[in-house]
């Protein structure tokens, strides 16, 4: 990936090419979308323009108008676990895509990079207009957490590492359209939507023992208006190519915000941080040594909160953790099966069988909890506490699941020529991440 | 996409919930100490329950099983989820009297399930217990040894049956007995046999190390001679199908005990919280790491209760829309029984001598929860079923 998109010229034509171009993707027919007011979309790009010309980014307010919101979604007043038609057709696409991500994981891994054709492939989901506002451009007018848990889900399952660098960038968008000022979406939202969509990452993790996103190192201060940002952030996916990152600092007047700061402002020193796993998402530390931010660059207004940020990113990282563990059940079954000692497939012992079983217990427990705590985000209603304890439930056991992967292969678990050692590695990542998703 | 129990069945809900805290808790020690002493509190609830189920359509009290009728594409909350808020609910109070509520035995479940239109109406207002189980055989129930042979328009019933709930109290028992042993699973058959009909004698009654308000019985059956149309569904051998018949009242029953053992957890959950109000705060937002251990242990309960919780009602959504839900239930159940007898010990540790004590119900849910491991399939029989199935294997393969 490159830096593409900062200073990009956005003409009217190429960008309802754009979205002509999403109409003709199996998502977008299968929709059968609605047509967007056009007038909306020049507003995006027209402001886009001018904000992209400044080097330190200064939100203006150019139209007057409000930021768009999402509405929440209506429950209707019943247990219901089904998907709708629209989360079954994106479910079905991304799930042809993560098969290619299984493929190239094990090459991606090793090289700590993700195939042009790959990016470009997912890009051509075009996967942005379903968290887009209509009237900045997408097509939705309600919230739609649940899709975009099943996004998360279903790319993890092809690959754990592949889905934190692919969702990173519509996790920002995401907190954009949650919390972002009028404009801030009108500037940043149309990079989202388009042949080369922008690249962005969000860092809140510290690297010391004990970490909370609550108890931040990163200072920002005041001056004038300005914010003078210090601090360290690291095991952020990305950051080498991100145009922007989102990163929270703790400001003495209004506690804890995110701010929008230029990946090549001055003061930002992004250095590659290899870890444990998710070697694919290119995580990096970041250093912020007096960075100096417009007042405009904090994200949102008064109505930002910090901790329900961090519960949306608590479900992202539980969607995931999900996925990666039903990639782990669907590869130790066929392989208990064909693996055979003492005579008979390893499957016919109780003590090989039973842990499957517990597998599959577990992963539809952690799957219960996120998508009730999903569903209750998308509601517009209070889901913190659901998020905490979903989080707690699959930190806990998607690692055990993943150590059992391993376990359950053997010797040939421990060798790199199979995937469950990769996905023990980025697994350990569900306790400790908070950076790169949001959903 | 929703997770939330529907508010149509928040009026049924906190009725079993004041019915718990009202009728249940305040003689729970009571007959627990008092073991096989009939808890008489039950017969003027019972009476209610009657009366509330006569009004509406979603059932309140025990294990009623009730084959939904569904419409395509329409999404149906109906009596296997009612039942299992309302089973929570009431083991919320006490599991070992909701067992002994009259008139709610596991019998009627499998009456419900496999009876046909003129028993279910002759089978109506019988409180039936269910027996199974032998001396000789437990989990593997397809090794009963109790047979039953046809003469005139009679079953004979010979042999012994163990860990009869409610084997005591009820109006009547529902028999398994096999009609060949030679023919395997597919020659058992389940009989009702009413109270008082001879041969049948009730042989003791166990003591046991929870559920002590509910009576377990043993009970012999010699030369006794049931009515024919009392066999429960078809009498015809069908080697087709085999044990299916009678193990699909499991799929259905399952998520009812996983649902006790929700309760179970919920209060022992809820109690220790309340012991420990002055020492702990819950902000469900500091990393689990950065909180007391007391705190930590409380979040893991709750999120494994929450688990098992929603996994039941998983299962019974099924159930209610006609989905085939057998692994779903064994999935619920297995999780459900395991983590809430974990929660019942953990919550006795964290209360120290207060929980061990007599002072306290926990210590008594942690011995209550351990049946629940154990009924309706042992946590080793659900992970055999959900490994055979995940696994695709025979019972002879993976044994």
């Amino acid at each position: 990936m490159s830096k593409k998109s900062k200073n990009k010229d956005y003409p009217l034509a190429t960008y309802f090419g754009y979205y002509n171009q999403f109409l003709d993707t199996k998502i977008g027919k299968a929709l059968n979308l609605r047509k967007i007011s056009e007038r909306f979309v020049y507003e995006g790009i027209k402001n886009g323009v001018k904000v992209a010309s400044n080097t330190t980014r200064v939100f203006k307010n150019l139209t007057g108008g409000n930021a768009e919101r999402l509405t929440p979604k209506t429950a209707t007043d019943l247990f219901d676990l089904n998907y709708t038609d629209e989360q079954q057709i994106v479910q079905e696409s991304v799930q042809q895509f993560a098969v290619k991500m299984r493929a190239a994981a094990e090459k991606a891994d090793d090289t700590a990079s993700i195939p042009d054709e790959l990016w470009q492939e997912f890009n051509d989901l075009q996967l942005a207009y379903m968290q887009v506002p209509e009237n900045l451009g997408g097509m939705m007018t309600q919230k739609s957490t649940v899709t975009q848990m099943i996004i998360a889900e279903t790319l993890a399952h092809g690959d754990f590492g592949q889905a934190l660098a692919f969702y990173t960038k519509h996790s920002v968008l995401n907190a954009i359209i949650q919390w972002g000022t009028a404009s801030q979406q009108a500037a940043l939202v149309p990079a989202f939507l388009g042949d080369n969509p922008e690249t962005a990452t969000i860092a809140i993790n510290e690297a010391r023992p004990l970490f909370s996103p609550f108890e931040l190192k990163t200072k920002a201060k005041k001056q004038d208006k300005q914010y003078c940002i210090n601090g360290r952030k690291n095991m952020v996916p990305l950051a080498e190519s991100a145009g922007y990152i989102l990163v929270a600092a703790d400001t003495e007047q209004q506690g804890i915000r995110l701010f929008i700061v230029d990946s090549n402002a001055e003061g930002v020193t992004i250095t590659a941080d290899r870890s444990m796993g998710l070697n694919v998402a290119a995580l990096c530390a970041i250093e912020f040594d007096d960075v100096m931010v417009d007042e405009s660059a904090i994200l949102g207004d008064s109505d930002f909160n910090y901790v329900e940020f961090i519960a949306y990113s608590k479900l992202g990282w539980c969607a995931m953790a999900v996925g990666c563990c039903q990639a782990i059940l669907d590869y130790v079954i066929p392989y208990a099966n064909d693996r055979h000692a003492f005579g008979e497939p390893i499957s016919h012992r109780q003590a090989v069988a039973f842990m499957i079983a517990d597998i599959k217990i577990e992963i539809d427990g952690m799957r219960m909890l996120t998508q009730r705590a999903t569903a209750l985000a998308e509601q517009g209603v209070a889901f913190e506490r659901e998020a905490y304890l979903a989080h707690v439930f699959c930190s806990d056991k998607a690692m055990q699941i993943a150590s059992n992967g391993v376990q359950l292969l053997g010797g040939h678990g421990f060798i790199r020529d199979f995937p469950v050692e990769r996905w023990y590695r980025d697994i350990r990542a569900v306790a400790i991440g908070i950076n790169g998703i949001h959903l | 996409m929703n997770l939330e129990v529907p508010s149509k069945f928040k009026g049924i809900q906190n009725f079993a919930i004041m019915a718990a805290k009202t009728i249940f808790r305040p003689v729970s020690r009571k007959y627990d100490v008092e073991e096989h002493t009939y808890p008489v509190e039950l017969d003027l609830f019972a009476a209610g329950l009657k009366g509330l189920n006569e009004g509406g359509d979603a059932p309140v009290g025990g294990a009623n099983t009730k084959k939904e009728n569904v419409v395509a594409g329409e999404v149906r909350n109906g009596a296997n989820m009612a039942n299992c808020v309302n089973i929570q609910a009431m083991c919320y109070g006490d599991v070992g009297l909701l067992l002994s509520i009259p008139g709610q035995g596991l019998g009627n479940a499998a009456i419900s399930a496999v009876a046909n239109t003129e028993q279910l109406k002759r089978f109506a207002n019988t409180w039936a217990a269910m027996a199974i189980t032998e001396p000789n055989c437990g989990s593997d129930s397809s090794a009963i040894t109790t047979t039953a042979r046809k003469e005139g328009d009679y079953y004979i019933l010979n042999g012994e049956k163990i860990f009869v709930t409610a084997g005591e109290r009820c109006d009547s028992v529902v028999v398994w007995a096999t009609l060949d042993k030679s023919i395997g699973k597919a020659a058992i058959k389940s009989f009702v046999v009413e109270k008082g009909t001879p041969g049948m004698d009730l042989a003791r009654l166990e003591k046991k190390l929870g559920i002590r308000a509910s009576d377990t019985a043993a009970i012999t059956f010699t030369d006794c001679k049931v009515p024919a149309e009392n066999l429960l569904g078809s009498p015809d051998i069908d080697t087709k199908k085999g044990f299916g018949g009678v193990m699909e009242t499991f799929d259905n029953t399952r998520p009812f005990v996983a649902s006790m053992a929700n309760g179970v957890a919920e209060a022992a959950i809820e109690r220790t919280k309340e012991l420990l109000d002055d020492t702990i705060t819950l902000d469900y937002k500091t990393p689990i790491n950065n909180v007391k251990a007391v705190e930590a242990e409380l979040y893991r309960m709750e999120a494994d209760y929450e688990a098992a919780r929603l996994l039941t009602l998983r299962a019974a959504w099924m159930a209610d829309n006609r989905k085939p839900n057998s692994l779903e239930a064994s999935i619920c159940k297995a999780k459900a029984g395991r983590v809430t007898n974990q929660i019942a010990l953990k919550c006795i540790e964290l209360c120290s001598s207060l929980g061990y004590s007599y002072q306290e119900l926990i210590e008594k849910w942690a011995r209550d929860s351990k049946i629940l491991d154990i009924f309706e399939g042992t946590q080793q029989i659900q992970q055999l079923i959900i490994a055979r199935r995940l696994l695709n294997k025979s019972s002879a393969e993976l044994k």
